[in-house]
This record gives C-alpha cells, structure tokens and sequence, in this order.
C-alpha cells in the first residue's frame, strides 16, 4: 500500500473534472486520480455544442436561458442554480475560446451558434441561435482544450488510477472528508490519498442500461461509492433518454442534426414532431421528442422491417453542411449503420443518455448529507452531481455547460477550502473496505458470471424502466434487480492476477451498476406522476401538490452492521426515501407546451 | 499455439448455468480470433498466441469479439476500451497486421470470401512496452505529446470576448483538431518502431495543430522543437500514419507542412 498527501484530490478525468483542476491546480496541490487515461473520458463524446446567451448571431439574453431550462427541467430544476449556469455560460464559453477552443465560426469571425432543442427566444417563441459549437465535435474540442491546459498548468495526474472509496472521518459536527482510496490498475496496488478536500468528477451510469449512448466506462462509480457512505442521492428516477441513437446501437447522432433543419419521420413520412410540439416541433425538449418517437412505434407507425425506429432526414441539407457542420455523425452512419446520411434518411430510437440526478450539491459544488447540511471537504461537479440544473429533463448542451461551469465552481472551492483548513486525520485503517472488496471477489468461487448478471439488468432496465413506465413494469424492474444483487453475491471472477485486471474491475463497476439500478427504479415507483423524463403510464400528469420536490435516497446502514466494513456486502440493504424543496425564485410552474 | 475448448453456445445443459454464454445470434458464423497474449505474472516468459472461436455477426465490430471472449471464455484478457465507437481513442490495436480501433473495424469487412473460414488475429500496436496482452504502456507517446508545447501559447492582454478567427483561419487547423491521441499513426510508424526517441506522427499533428493556429504565437518555439534530431526530419514519409489513422486525418501531409514550415520559417 502507497500513501499520498495532496491538499486537493479530484477524482475523474473528464470536463468536470479537468475544469476544476485548472482551477484548484493553480492554487493548491492538486492531483486528478483517474480511471481512464483523460482523453478517453466520454466528454469527448458530446457533439453538438455548448449553450450560452453570446448573442453572436441574433437576440439573445441569460435570462431567456435560464426560463428555457426551467421549464425544459419541468420546474424541478433549482431555480438559483439555473440562474448562475445561464450567467456563468457567457465566461465559460470564452473562456474556453481563450484556452485554445476551435469553435465554428460566424463571418464576422465570431463564434458561431446554433439552434438547439428546448433553446427558444424570449419564453418560447421560436428556436434560438444559442448553442456555441465546433463541428459535431464539440465534447471533443472541449475535452482536448482542458487537457491541453490542464498540461500547460502541470496539472499531476494519477492515469489508470481507479478510486473505490472516500475516507469519511467522524468529527462533532458530523463526517468530513479527508481522503480517498484508489486501486493502480497497471499494479494491482492500493493507494491512500490524504486530503483536505476531494472532488468527484466521475460522470454518469448509462451502463445499468443496454442501448445506450455511454461509454463501457460509464459505470456510476462516484455515485455508487457516496451512496455506499450513506450519503443521499438526488432525483436518481429522471433518466434522460436522446431521442436519436443509431437505431439498434444506441450510438449517438447529435440533436444539433435537427438543430441544423434534420426532420423526424414515421413510416408515411410524416413530420410527426408537428402533431406533439406544434411550435418548436423537431426541437422540442428531449423527453418529449423521445416520447413522441416511443409513441410513433407503438401505434404501428415505426420505420423498418420491424416498424421499430423512426428516422431522422438530413438528405435536405446536402453534403456541404453535413461535410461542414455534422461530419462525425454521418461518418458514424455510414461505419456503422452502412446508411450514407446525404442519399437517404437514418434509423433512429432513443438511447439511455444522461443522468439527471446524483449527488446533490449546492451551488459552490458542497456535497450534501442530508437536505441542508455539506460534508465538509468533499465536492462534486458534472454528471455525478445534482445541482440541480437539469431538475427533471436536461436540454441538450446544458451538460457541456454544467461541466465548465460547476467544475470550475467546485475547483475553486475546493482550493479556497484547502488553503483555509488544516488536514484532519483519516478514519483508522481507511484502505480496509477497498482491500476486503477486492479480496472477497478475488475468493469468490460462486458460479455467477459478471457479463450474465450485467445482461440481465440492462434487459430488465430497458424494458421495465426507460421511456415509458408503470407500476408494474417498474416493480418488475425492481424485483428484477433485486434478486440480480442477490447472485451478484456469488460472481466469481477468472482473473486472480495484480496488474492491468480488468476483469476485476468490471466485477466492481458491475456492483456499482445494480446498486444505482435499485435507487433509479426505487425512486420511480415513489414518484407517483409524470414529470419531464419520468413519464408514468398510469400517472400521466405533473403532480406540483406531492411531487414538487427532490427525492433523497439514503442506503441505510446500521452501525452494527458487520458488512459495513467490507463496503461491500450490504448490496442488500434497505433504501430510504425522504425529500428536498425546489428552489424556486423567478418562474412560477407552468404547463409545459412547445 | 493453443486453442482452448470454448463452450458450445446455447445448447440446451447451458440453460441452468448461470455462467453459460449467451445462445450465438441468429445469422452468425464462428471466427477464429487469434489474440496476441503476454502475461508479466503468468508462466510464459514471451508473449504467445492464443486462439479462440466466437460466433460472430457482420454488424459486430472487433470489440464484440474481444468482449465475448473476455466475458465467456477467457475472463484474465486485457485490453482497453472505452466509448466503442471511435471517438475516445481506447482501443488501437493491430487487426490483421494493420492498426486500428477494435470498435471501428466491422466483422463483414474482415470475413474470407467463399464461405471460407475467418481467422482475425489482434496485436498490441507496435512500439510501446507490452504491459499485459493488449495493453501497452501510453506514457512515452504522452511524453512525446506534451514535448511539443500542446497548448495555445499567446502574448499580452487578454480580450475581453472571443478572439477573433476568418473561416478560412480556422480552416487551416480543423484536420489535425481531429485527433483522438489513440497511437494508431505513430506506432504504424517504421521509423518509430527503430527509434523510439522519435517524436513520432501524433506529436506532429497535435503540434501543427497550434503552429498553423491564427491565434497562436508559440509556433517559433515549437518548431525548434521539432527541427531536433528527433524531430520531424526523422519522417521517411512511408503514409503508414495516414493509412492508419482513424479520424481520416491526414497525418503526412501535417508532417509535410510543418517540414515547410521549417525550411521557409513562415506559417
């Protein structure tokens, strides 16, 4: 075991991640502990663009953004967090300009804009050009700029560093984090990191599901492992599902395909989008156009010879501004799909996307414990996190800008955090847990396999818990899961071996799966109405009187418990459910119509 | 060469294995798949080949493969991936000799013609230390990466907005912002393969990236470092590096007009 002393530790490699080591790079020592090596974290996979009121192109102003991602958050979303991400969205995109950012550009030679779902003028008047972009490559350029920085400013990085654990220390006040755990993938070793404040920045769970848009990577990791702390988590039930995934691969074909005049069609070829958001049509939010697609196969009038999809036609806008403006995505459906995006339309249904819930924080990037009170010391930033700014359904690009702006946030907090505290001693032997994981998998003689128990909960989650729900399905769901926990007791991994197992590895991210699997599924039962992209079949309306506030899910864990220890069994345990307010300053909930 | 007994899948005892692979796809045909292995704690001392047979469909990409056989039949192989459709830059591998992304290589395109049988064989790309089958230590080509000052260098005050760039300015960039870093072109690279002190193709394109950048003024800088003995005068121009990039950039000619840049001083 290796020990390691840094004033702040991020964990994860991504935006989020890198923004806020940037940040807190500049200020204390800081190392970023990572999974991945940077480059490969799935920021890189986002495309379309970053929103912010530039202006650059037409009228524009923070203020329409910000009611623009209020009411596409279907007012769940904290009406003060909105306010600073719509604000700071102006900085960050330059910010971003003067790091290096290729961003298209206008003629003028300013940042181009583009149109964007849910992304109007003056509350919903028409679509607006907002979204800030390079190409179809905007994740990428953004992912590369932090990093290209994050080397200018000798950020330390710790690549193929896997963190299991936060070291929590019990103060008078409450638990302070002072520390996290980490495995060296190329080792096999574990390595302690003392702490004055840790950041998670470890990005989303699209894996509890099968088609989805995420990366093999995208395992929950930094959710799982708070949870397991008994920490809450936020609105895990609001599940963004992207309207357009290539259909059968779940490999994403960005909104700003629409955003640049593409059409949804059904099998007549009918602009079915007309029929559901008669204004904003093919740009309407993404919980609606996926609900609009789910309801066109339903009724018989899907595309294929399954009449499974529908399809996206972006034949209208010739090879010149696909060349210009969507070269990836068409390269993508001419790789995969064999379909040349110029000469006929693409097969499209939506895939698992984004997560809007997660670990709450407040607007400084604080972890919350409970509904008012922070852990002292830890942070969180990005997809892991809850702010809330995407309340009940995320506008697309808002993800691109939460990570600058909320990473950035939590970078420099962490920072001014470290600089003002003192180390606080780490719980005794804080590398136990970790170690009794890792031993107890690496025992386990049980006959269940990894990939046969992960298939089973992506199933069971794709057909029982995605666009559409009810009771039923999602109590299918739920016993699904549970009994799936139950065998995941006896998963026996092949590979015993120290350095690069993988194997390992995925037995853990397959823990962390079906923990956060339980907490979504869990928290969609309870919320008993339909709500941005939670929609309920036998609950089909908003309901503000009972469900105008955030859930909290706590894994209760009693402090005789003799699995608390290993971190590990207590897969089993019970969740509780209890609630936050919404914050709400400006904007008063409405209907929501596009 | 060793071929492990790989389970027949779907027949009918498998039903009650919890640990049973998946029944093989409707349409499948079984590959061979023939997998460079190299194991530092295991009992070989050299890296070996090992084969094993996966049902396999048309659409599937090599990664499906690599995961049937590291989920069903062999759960110590190592290799890395991550988004699995060509974007985060994982998985570069040599598939048949040539490098690629496991997730962008299609199984139709690799299929022997004639209802004969295919065999795929997967190496670690070439040049770095093997760390484990098809992992290779990154940290010399990153090395090479931040050598060349991968970042916009500007002077004097910072404008209040967005610098601003034509067009045809940012143009000039936009081939060699495609990179993903994967490795494939510099270990496609003879000259790599030699010398590894060679900068190599990634660290050139991710320099011409800044030096033919409007907005940046460290290109003097950068080309120095790149006129170094391990610099770009290394490239034999071979193409291997245009041929195996998988963003389609084109990595020779960056090379090329960096060379120009250096023998005329002007970008």
């Amino acid at each position: 075991m290796q020990f390691h002393k840094y004033d702040v530790v991020i964990v994860g490699a991504g935006g989020a991640g890198m923004r806020a080591a940037i940040e807190s790079g500049q200020q204390a020592r800081t190392a970023v502990l990572t999974k991945l090596y940077p480059t490969r974290s799935h920021t890189g996979a986002a495309q379309g663009g970053m929103c912010a009121a530039l202006a650059n192109v037409e009228e524009d102003n923070w203020e329409w953004h910000t009611f623009d991602t209020v009411k596409g958050g279907d007012y769940l979303v904290d009406q003060d967090a909105a306010e600073i991400m719509a604000k700071e969205a102006i900085d960050a995109v330059l910010d971003l300009e003067k790091m290096g950012l290729p961003f298209n550009r206008t003629p003028e030679g300013k940042i181009d804009q583009r149109r964007f779902g849910g992304h109007t003028r003056n509350h919903g008047e028409a679509a607006v050009r907002r979204a800030c972009y390079a190409a179809d490559r905007t994740g990428h350029m953004i992912l590369q700029t932090l990093y290209q920085n994050c080397i200018k400013h000798e950020v330390e990085f710790f690549n193929e560093f896997y963190v299991l654990d936060i070291c929590l220390t019990e103060t008078a006040d409450g638990p302070v984090c002072t520390g996290a755990v980490a495995l060296e993938l190329a080792t096999g070793e574990i390595h302690v990191f003392q702490a004055k404040a840790v950041v998670f920045a470890t990005g989303g769970f699209g894996k509890v599901f099968k088609t989805t848009s995420n990366a093999h990577t995208l395992t929950g990791d930094g959710m799982a492992i708070v949870f397991r702390k008994g920490l809450p988590l936020e609105d895990m039930e609001f599940y963004q599902f992207h309207p357009t995934g290539l259909a059968g691969l779940g490999i994403l074909l960005t909104e700003g395909a629409r955003g640049e005049g593409g059409i949804l069609r059904n099998d007549s070829g009918e602009r079915f989008m007309e029929r559901y958001a008669p204004t904003i049509k093919d740009l309407a939010p993404r919980d609606m156009v996926a609900r609009a697609m789910a309801t066109e196969v339903r009724e018989g009038r899907g595309c294929g010879p399954h009449k499974d999809y529908v399809l996206l036609d972006l034949t209208h806008l010739g090879a010149e501004v696909l060349d210009a403006k969507l070269p990836d995505i068409t390269e993508f459906s001419r790789t995969y799909l064999g379909i040349d995006p110029v000469e006929e339309p693409v097969p499209v249904y939506p895939t698992a996307h984004y997560a809007m819930g997660g670990i709450p924080t407040n607007i400084k990037g604080e972890v919350l414990r409970d509904a008012e009170n922070v852990v002292p010391g830890l942070y969180a930033a990005g997809e892991c996190a809850c702010v809330s700014v995407h309340g009940a359904n995320r506008l697309g690009t808002n993800s691109l800008l939460d990570i600058n702006v909320f990473g950035r946030r939590a970078g420099i907090a962490a920072a001014e955090y470290a600089k003002a505290h003192d180390f606080v001693d780490l719980p005794e032997a804080p590398e136990v847990p970790v170690v009794a994981m890792v031993d107890k998998l690496n025992a386990s003689t049980g006959g269940e396999r990894v990939a046969n128990i992960r298939t089973e909960l992506q199933q069971t989650m794709d057909a029982n818990a995605s666009v559409y729900r009810t009771e039923d399905t999602l109590k299918q769901a739920l016993h699904d899961v549970q009994a799936l926990k139950e065998r995941f007791d006896r998963v026996a991994i092949q590979d015993h071996g120290k350095r690069y197992n993988t194997d390992l590895l995925e037995a853990v991210e397959l823990g962390f799966l079906l923990e956060l699997a339980e907490v979504l599924v869990l928290g969609a039962i309870n919320r008993k109405e339909s709500r941005g992209g939670h929609a309920r079949e036998d609950y089909t309306t908003r309901d503000d009187v009972n469900f105008l506030r955030h859930t909290m899910a706590y894994k209760q864990i009693s402090d005789d418990d003799t699995t608390k220890k290993t971190g590990f069994g207590g897969l089993t345990a019970d969740i509780r459910l209890d609630y936050k307010p919404v914050v709400i300053t400006r904007y008063q909930p409405m209907e929501r119509k596009y | 060469m060793s071929a492990p007994t790989t389970e027949k899948p779907g027949t009918d005892d498998s039903r009650n294995d919890p640990a049973a692979p998946p029944p093989a796809p409707e349409g499948s045909v079984v590959v061979t798949v023939k997998i460079r292995r190299y194991n530092p704690e295991g009992d070989a001392d050299e890296p070996y080949w090992e084969s094993f047979d996966v049902p396999a469909l048309p659409t599937d990409r090599v990664l499906n493969l690599l995961h049937h056989v590291k989920w069903y039949l062999d759960g110590t192989l190592a290799f890395r991936r991550s988004c699995a459709h060509g974007i985060c830059g994982s998985d570069a591998m040599r598939i048949n000799g040539i490098n690629r992304l496991a997730c962008k290589v299609l199984i139709k395109d690799l299929l022997a013609g004639g209802g004969k049988h295919t065999t795929i064989s997967i190496e670690p790309i070439k040049g770095l230390p093997v760390e484990k089958d098809l992992i290779v230590d990154m940290e010399p080509f990153f090395e090479a990466y931040r050598a060349v000052k991968p970042y916009l260098v500007t002077t004097g005050n910072e404008p209040t907005r967005e610098r601003l760039q034509s067009s045809a300015d940012r143009a000039r960039f936009d081939d060699t912002t495609k990179c993903i870093l994967c490795a494939a072109c510099t270990t496609s690279c003879p000259v790599f393969w030699t010398e590894g002190s060679y900068f190599g193709p990634a660290a050139i394109v991710n320099a011409h990236r800044f030096i033919f950048d409007s907005r940046d003024e460290g290109a003097e800088e950068r080309l120095d470092i790149l006129n170094d003995n391990e610099g770009v005068w290394r490239c034999r121009t071979t193409f291997n590096c245009t041929d195996a990039c998988p963003r389609g950039i084109q990595v020779t000619q960056a090379i090329q007009e960096v060379k120009r840049a250096l023998l005329f001083r002007r970008v």
